[in-house]
């Protein structure tokens, strides 16, 4: 059960960072999460969109470089140590986690993070067995 | 197959003997004949009879592009024109054309070194030669076809353009041999997938590909793409035309230059100073058989290198690398030698993608400071920021590995780089010098 994510080239993230919002914006397209990574060079921009199709099209005919990715949007309990132990969880079995990010709204009392592993499929499995739900992309837009 | 067996394989004594004498006979008849030689030659301190062995070439004075420009159109012809039984012209586009002429004789040494060349990549008299070089002023066309003639291999004068027809005619006459310019053969297979035709259903066995710059990247989509193997020929028209130099089939590891009638040299640029074999700076040719249009010491702006290992082939002449610039696109960062297609193949190699990219070279505290822009396209980019960070470090250490320069590299965004008519700007030098 994985989300689809597109990610976006940036250079001077803070004003092409805008474009990018109100691009979307201007084309009706909903950003449900976003993360920025930056360094002092360029950025790179993460976003979860409630249409995706349609965000890379318009963004690809802007001139931006868009990648799409499999990601987890995966639920965690709200209280102290949830996200510790889904984290030390994934680190047992050996799971590297390149990055996550908040996911804005919550699911129920879960918070939502999201979560780029660098092998996706064995995280899923890995989460399924524990009991730890990961929500798929049609659920996760209605939130 | 060799054609010429005595004169490709000629031990090189002998070669240099006859180079020697050859060159002598040239610069001789290009004082008595040429005024522009006699009078350059004369202002070197130099006298036809001083010209005694190899070792003296270095003494001469080169030959430009605008030297012949200078002349146009029939200045630098050694002979009255009625002995003159051919005339080409290069393009024009950056400039006035360049005229070159020649003497029955010429066209034969020239159908000969094309029937040689044709022989190195492959083809035999049994071989069906899609010769689809233009036709006309530019010499690719004719070259080809008095080479294939030669060489007694049918050769089909289809000449540039009319892409569709040229499909069919490979579908039906089953041609085994495709000669044209790099950049119209990836059209033709553009074309070809869309009629629906596959390369893999003709007849081709190789293709000989020259007349322009091309990368060894462009060698694998052709050779991907028409099913074929595809053979680097080089030459130009100042010098005489294709079939300069060839690369053989058997090693397809640089290509013969035909010493017996061009004697080449490495120059370093800047100093005109000649480099030894191995060093990569312009390559420069003297003819020594030619009778309408001998040329001394012409300054391609070719930039690469010359290897006299001995190759499997056979063959004894020298060969020249693939051509990797121009000598007027170089650049000299904190002293050294840098040229944009240096960088490029950097970028090629580690991203399988043509990249756009930029020198950019700032003197700052009175150091020379070299920036590489590079655009991030789908083919590199990462949602990992590490990556792309790790990525900038290894171009840094490949640009230093190969040309000994410290580099900065800057990703940017697609479109980033400043287009002239297309192009990208490859350098931005704003040094004040
Ligand atoms: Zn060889």
């Amino acid at each position: 059960m994985h989300v689809e994510q597109i990610s976006v080239f940036l250079e001077n993230t803070a004003g092409r960072l805008a474009e990018v919002t109100s691009i979307l914006s201007e084309n009706s397209i909903n950003i449900r999460a976003l993360s920025l990574a930056d360094t002092s060079d360029f950025g790179v921009l993460r976003l979860i969109v409630d249409d995706i199709e349609k965000a890379e099209t318009t963004l690809k005919n802007h001139g931006f470089t868009v990648g799409k990715n499999r990601v987890a949007a995966v639920e965690v309990e709200d209280r102290p140590g949830g996200l510790n132990d889904i984290l030390q969880l994934l680190f047992e079995a050996g799971i590297n986690v390149e990055y996550m990010y908040a996911f804005v709204r919550n699911s129920g009392d879960n918070a939502v993070m999201i979560f780029r592993f660098d092998q996706i499929d064995d995280a899923l499995k890995l989460l399924e067995e524990k009991g730890v739900r990961a929500i798929g992309g049609s659920t996760l837009y209605t939130l | 197959m060799i054609y010429d067996i005595e004169f490709e394989t000629m031990p090189r004594e002998a070669l240099e003997a006859i180079q020697a004498r050859r060159l002598q006979a040239t610069i001789e008849r290009v004082c008595a004949t040429v005024p522009f030689y006699q009078k350059k030659i004369a202002e070197a301190g130099l006298k036809p009879t001083d010209i005694k062995s190899l070792n003296d070439l270095k003494r001469l004075p080169f030959t430009t592009k605008q030297d012949l420009r200078d002349n146009y159109p029939f200045g630098m012809f050694a002979t009255p024109m009625e002995n003159v039984v051919r005339i080409h012209a290069s393009s024009g586009t950056t400039g006035q054309p360049t005229v070159v002429g020649y003497t029955a004789r010429d066209v034969q040494t020239w159908s000969m070194l094309m029937a040689r060349s044709l022989a190195a990549g492959g083809a035999t008299r049994g071989d069906m030669i899609h010769n689809a070089y233009g036709y006309g002023l530019f010499t690719g066309g004719l070259g080809v076809h008095y080479g294939a003639e030669r060489l007694g291999a049918s050769v089909i004068p289809v000449s540039g353009g009319n892409t569709k027809r040229q499909i069919v005619i490979m579908k039906d006459f089953g041609p085994t041999i495709l000669t044209a310019t790099p950049s119209y053969t990836l059209h033709l297979a553009e074309v070809a997938a869309e009629m629906g035709v596959s390369f893999e259903n003709l007849n081709f066995k190789f293709g000989i590909f020259g007349a322009e710059p091309w990368s060894e990247n462009m060698r694998h989509e052709i050779e991907k793409k028409l099913n074929i193997v595809a053979v680097d020929i080089y030459g130009l028209s100042e010098v005489m035309g294709p079939g300069v130099a060839i690369e053989c089939h058997e090693a397809q590891q640089g290509l013969h230059i035909f010493e017996d009638h061009f004697i080449p040299e490495i120059i370093n640029p800047e100093t005109g100073e000649t480099l030894p074999y191995g060093e990569t700076g312009e390559l420069v040719f003297t003819s020594i058989t030619k009778e309408a249009f001998p040329i001394i010491r012409y300054r391609t702006r070719d930039i690469t290198s010359l290897n006299p290992e001995p190759c499997v082939c056979g063959r004894t002449h020298v060969r020249m690398n693939r051509v990797t610039g121009r000598s007027d696109d170089m650049l000299i960062i904190r002293g050294v030698n840098v040229f944009p297609s240096q960088i490029e193949s950097v970028l090629m190699e580690m991203s399988g993608v043509e990249p756009h990219y930029q020198l950019v070279v700032d003197r700052v505290d009175n150091l020379d400071k070299l920036t590489v822009r590079v655009e991030v396209g789908e083919g590199i980019f990462s949602d990992e920021v590490k990556q792309l960070q790790d990525m900038e470090r290894n171009i840094e250490k490949n640009i230093k590995d190969l040309l000994g320069v410290s580099a900065k590299v800057k990703l940017v965004e697609p479109k980033a780089i400043e287009r002239s008519e297309g192009k990208a700007i490859r350098v931005i030098d704003n040094r004040k010098i």
